[in-house]
């Protein structure tokens, strides 16, 4: 009853991806079909030497870091005040987690049009509206303003899972060491933190996987641009294999970013694992 | 949870929280409130927020001069089609390893979960060529097919969790009661494993109906579900930004009902278990 499930991911997994591999040595241009022929490393050397990757690479940090930075200390301040006693709960906990349902390619037009744009957009409107001259976010700043739109996306993300952990929390434990006289901040770092250290480390891990892999964003605000400035390493293995029609160092490309995210897949691994043994 | 505290700390906690909130739901109110005005009225400086003159001409142009049905459709299609076969596939592999234990088990369910790991990027040029190579390129067959690899370790897991839940000596029970195993299946069974399976299904026609990677590369004009749709709105012509709305608010409203109710599957789903 097993087998067929098996079977198919274990498909999907090895087929295209020895595919790409083997691609990987090829020099082929769709361009110039019958033309293909072994280069070995050529293609791993021509990716990783060329200027673009380092852009690209560096890039794939500062999104997916400044992401994880907004979402887990944004989700960690929200989860802890959604939290407290107030009127309308379910209804902000609604709002909150709101954006997550919203597809990347709205989001991202939604911003880049209604809000970023520097003669119509809202921002603009605002900035005028008390004196200043309006910014063009995506020109000249397209990378922070893609860590904002998507930081917007997955912040509910990370408030509902740490949300569903700090309510999971002994009350009764906090009560005691209010009445021994600790202070919010002590409260916060010595029972709070540890509790929901678990849940950060999954989010952290979870939102690193999906962040590697931002596209959609990407492709409808900036394509990349101006020049690299908002390249990662997944929109530049995309440009190159379909726009450029260089299946060989696409296909380097795309095994230099399983290598990335299987680094940080391993860590993630080892932590559900261990779950699931508990 | 039943924390006494001051009537004064209480109002100013709701008060923070619901301006924090509106503020995180604004973009999407300011989307569906764009959608109601004139194209010249959307652009206005300073805008306006609610004293417009509401019209829903940009439904009915978005509807007519696009074609938007066709394109909702196929989201509709690929999302409940992808996870409807996700699910007669992962059915079957999560109840045996939830029920019957190897000791392989865990060794495969970690497997799984490791393909889904599997960068879209490190596969996309084998999959574009073999689906240029079989037609299947802007069909919604080729879409449901892989989405439902894509999403079948979040099912097999979601399923396994839930079906692990389900208590192994209420079968003993029922047998030593004398039912056959149809009774069982039927009667004590699915009854029980109905809830997670339609959480799964919720969470995972979500994701599906979101997925915006495989749908922008592998669809043109025909099978372009919403996602690949609203993208075209990427280099308009004109004023559009009305239209743009509109387009974008019947785009994400089935799903933003659908999610908010999935709240708790969301984050045993995404997370596989790790956070309940």
């Amino acid at each position: 009853m097993l087998s067929p499930a098996v079977l198919l991911l274990l498909g999907w997994m090895i087929v295209p991806l020895s595919m790409t591999i083997y691609f990987s040595f090829l020099s082929y241009n769709l361009l110039m079909p019958g033309m293909e022929q072994f280069v070995g490393f050529a293609n791993y050397e021509f990716f990783l030497t060329d200027p673009a990757f380092f852009e690209a690479l560096a890039n794939t940090l500062l999104l997916v870091g400044g992401v994880l930075v907004i979402t887990i200390v944004g989700g960690t301040a929200l989860a802890l005040l959604l939290d407290q006693p107030m009127w309308g709960q379910g209804i902000v906990r609604i709002l909150v987690i709101a954006p997550f349902f919203v597809m990347p390619t709205v989001s991202a037009l939604v911003w880049k049009n209604m809000f970023m744009n520097p003669v119509n957009g809202l921002f603009a409107h605002l900035a005028k509206g008390v004196g200043l001259e309006p910014f063009d976010f995506l020109s000249h700043a397209p990378l922070f303003s893609i860590i904002l739109i998507v930081a917007w996306q997955w912040l509910p993300f990370a408030t509902l899972i740490l949300l569903t952990a700090l309510q999971s929390l002994d009350q009764e434990q906090l009560e005691a060491s209010e009445m021994d006289g600790a202070k919010f901040g002590s409260r916060f770092v010595h029972i709070v933190l540890p509790h929901m250290s678990r849940a950060i480390t999954v989010v952290i891990l979870i939102q690193t996987i999906f962040l590697l892999s931002v596209f959609a964003e990407i492709l409808v605000t900036t394509n990349g641009g101006p020049g690299y400035a908002s390249t990662n390493i997944t929109y530049l293995v995309y440009a190159q294999s379909l726009l450029q029609f260089d299946v060989g160092g696409g296909s380097a490309g795309g095994i230099v970013a399983v290598i990335l995210a299987n680094i940080v897949a391993i860590f993630l691994m080892r932590m559900i694992g261990k779950n699931l043994e508990a | 949870m039943a924390r006494r505290v001051s009537g004064r700390r209480q109002l100013v906690v709701t008060l923070i929280a619901w301006a924090i909130g509106l503020a995180i739901f604004f973009p999407i109110l300011w989307t569906i409130l764009t959608s109601f005005k004139t194209e010249a009225e959307a652009i206005a400086s300073p805008p306006s927020f609610l004293a417009f003159e509401w019209t829903l001409e940009n439904y009915a142009e978005v509807n007519s001069r696009s074609n938007y049905p066709l394109h909702f459709m196929n989201s509709v299609i690929i999302s409940l089609g992808s996870t409807l076969l996700g699910l007669l596939i992962a059915i079957p592999a999560a109840w045996s390893m939830a029920f019957v234990p190897a000791k392989r088990t865990k060794d495969i369910l970690m497997w799984m979960l490791s393909t889904k790991m599997l960068p879209p990027v490190g596969v996309l040029i084998p999959i574009y060529l073999m689906f240029r190579d079989f037609g299947l390129l802007d069909t919604r067959i080729g879409l449901v097919v892989v989405l439902t690899l894509i999403n079948l370790p979040i099912i097999v897991w979601m399923l396994f969790t839930y079906f692990k839940e389900i208590p192994g000596e209420i079968l003993e029970a029922a047998r030593m009661d004398g039912a056959s195993l149809w009774d069982e299946v039927v009667y004590v069974l699915t009854p029980m494993a109905v809830p997670g399976i339609a959480s799964t299904l919720l969470l995972n026609v979500i994701l599906a109906w979101n997925e915006a990677f495989w749908t922008l590369n592998l669809t043109a004009a025909k099978a372009a579900p919403l996602t690949a749709f609203i993208a075209s709105y990427s280099s308009p012509e004109g004023l559009f930004y009305a239209k743009l709305s509109a387009a974008s608010t019947l785009a994400i409203a089935p799903i933003l009902i659908l999610g908010w109710f999935s709240q708790k599957q969301l984050v045993r789903g995404l997370t596989f278990g790790a956070v309940k």
